[in-house]
């Protein structure tokens, strides 16, 4: 085993790959960032359409929940990647294809989990809110979302611990993530071992530094 | 749009054997995949409640660092790099085999493992204490009464989340495409090079995917309502949970 490969190449491998700043548009957490924003506000969307009374609306956020929880990401991804420039009628970057594919996939993932957190909150809560005279939209946006949100965070922040991993996929197509960029520099150097236990360390850093951070989260936004 | 149809694709020619060659191949990688992924999680699920801290460290140690890292890092890793530090005559035998698809189920075997793991220390977890005091004072050993009393209960408990385990790796399954196993989505793709019907082959390898991971669910469910253990307060807090 030789590390020196590691060093050699860590400036493309953490500058490129991780960032995404340099010759290629790529970056993991370029990717990672506004998928984890986009997909759970369209997630909240789905979810508190399929919570909503009006039955086409509910059933429609249902369908959308179980087809896209029974479909491989991998699959979705060559969906929008070969479909949608069809649609469009011009080719679209990796970076769009990419984006829009992980943020339409995982809405339904982070739906499930904000339905799961509204239905948490205590029914007393909304009764009491109402007679005091807000609105139903009032009622959401100042009483539930903030107590169910609360309860969503650790179930939140493991879909979107699963996202960030699921970024490595957009590989496939070409964009230079992190997992894109180890194998560059493994098609250069053909040291597959070290490359790839360095880009799994990466990873785990990212992760592991995403769920210590919500369990600070957790126990700082705990009801007293 | 002006995208012509043409459904035949999947029948004239040989996409319909290539889908259905996917179709087995997915099956055979996800099954090898979970029987490991079982094993795994079971056993490093099991020691992460154990007293012994060395071995409890060690399990946490293995779930940790393999659910953290993407699949697909997983799947370069068993693929690319693991082989050539093996001995040549395993090389040679491996090579003979297919590489890939070893490399494809060891990698889905062990990432989802980790993933079976927490679901197996949940349902160990959710057993009341009592459980295994009393198994102790009968005069079994802790090894004796994992293996007779809280392992099964543990499993009877652990069939929902691990549904959703196993519809989870099958749909990931699908990526080892990457290392060049010819599964559904990898035939998928073929289908779509070759007649350049990409709607169709899409389609088609989308609904296979639905239809196998309903059949799943509803395997899952039978066996479910087979071994639910009726009116044990456990079951109930697990589902809390």
């Amino acid at each position: 085993m030789d590390f020196q490969v590691i060093t050699d190449n860590f400036s493309f491998l953490i500058v490129q790959g991780l960032f995404g700043i340099g010759a290629f548009a790529g970056g993991t957490l370029r990717l990672a960032g506004p998928a984890i924003v986009l997909g759970f506000t369209l997630g909240t969307g789905i979810g508190l359409a399929r919570l909503s009374s009006r039955p086409g609306l509910s059933l429609a956020a249902k369908i959308y929940i179980d087809f896209f929880r029974g479909v491989p990401l991998v699959m979705v991804i060559f969906w929008f990647w070969f479909i949608v420039p069809a649609l469009a009628g011009r080719s679209l970057s990796e970076y769009v294809v990419a984006l829009a594919a992980f943020v339409i996939f995982e809405a339904a993932y982070l739906a499930e989990i904000v339905r799961a957190g509204i239905l948490s909150v205590p029914r007393g809560q909304v009764e009491a809110a109402t007679a005091s005279g807000l609105r139903h939209g009032q009622v959401m946006r100042f009483v539930v979302l903030p107590q169910a949100l609360r309860n969503m965070i650790p179930a939140l922040v493991t879909q979107f611990i699963v996202l960030l991993k699921d970024t490595s996929l957009a590989s496939i197509i070409g964009y230079v993530d992190l997992t894109k960029a180890a194998q560059i520099v493994n098609n250069r150097e053909i040291r597959p071992f070290e490359i790839y236990l360095f880009i799994a360390a990466i990873y785990w850093l990212c992760s592991y530094s995403m769920s210590l951070y919500a369990r600070r989260l957790e126990r700082n936004l705990a009801a007293p | 749009m002006s995208y012509r149809f043409d459904w035949s694709v999947l029948w004239s020619g040989p996409s319909g054997s290539w889908l259905l060659q996917g179709l087995v191949t997915t099956l055979q990688i996800s099954g090898a995949g979970l029987a490991l992924a079982i094993v795994l999680g079971i056993a490093s699920g099991a020691l992460r409640t154990a007293t012994a801290s060395p071995l409890r460290w060690l399990a946490s140690a293995y779930v940790e660092f393999f659910r953290n890292v993407p699949l697909l890092v997983w799947m370069f890793f068993w693929y690319f790099g693991v082989p050539p530090l093996l001995p040549q005559t395993i090389q040679d035998w491996l090579l003979d085999r297919g590489v890939e698809s070893w490399a494809g189920i060891f990698a889905l075997g062990v990432y989802h493992g980790a993933r079976f793991s927490e679901v197996m220390r949940a349902g160990i977890q959710s057993i009341p204490k009592t459980q295994l005091e009393a198994a102790l004072s009968t005069g079994l050993s802790r090894v004796q009464a994992y293996r007779w009393i809280i392992l099964p209960i543990a499993l009877r408990l652990i069939v929902p989340p691990a549904t959703n385990e196993t519809v989870n790796l099958l749909k990931n399954s699908s990526v080892a495409l990457t290392i060049g196993v010819a599964e559904l989505t990898f035939q998928t793709r073929q289908i779509e090079t070759y007649t350049a019907k990409a709607f169709e082959a899409l389609i088609a390898g989308t609904l296979i995917y639905l239809l196998l991971c309903l059949v799943v669910s509803l395997f899952f469910g039978y066996i479910e309502r087979r071994v639910a253990i009726p009116g044990l307060f456990v079951q109930r807090r697990l589902e809390e949970a």
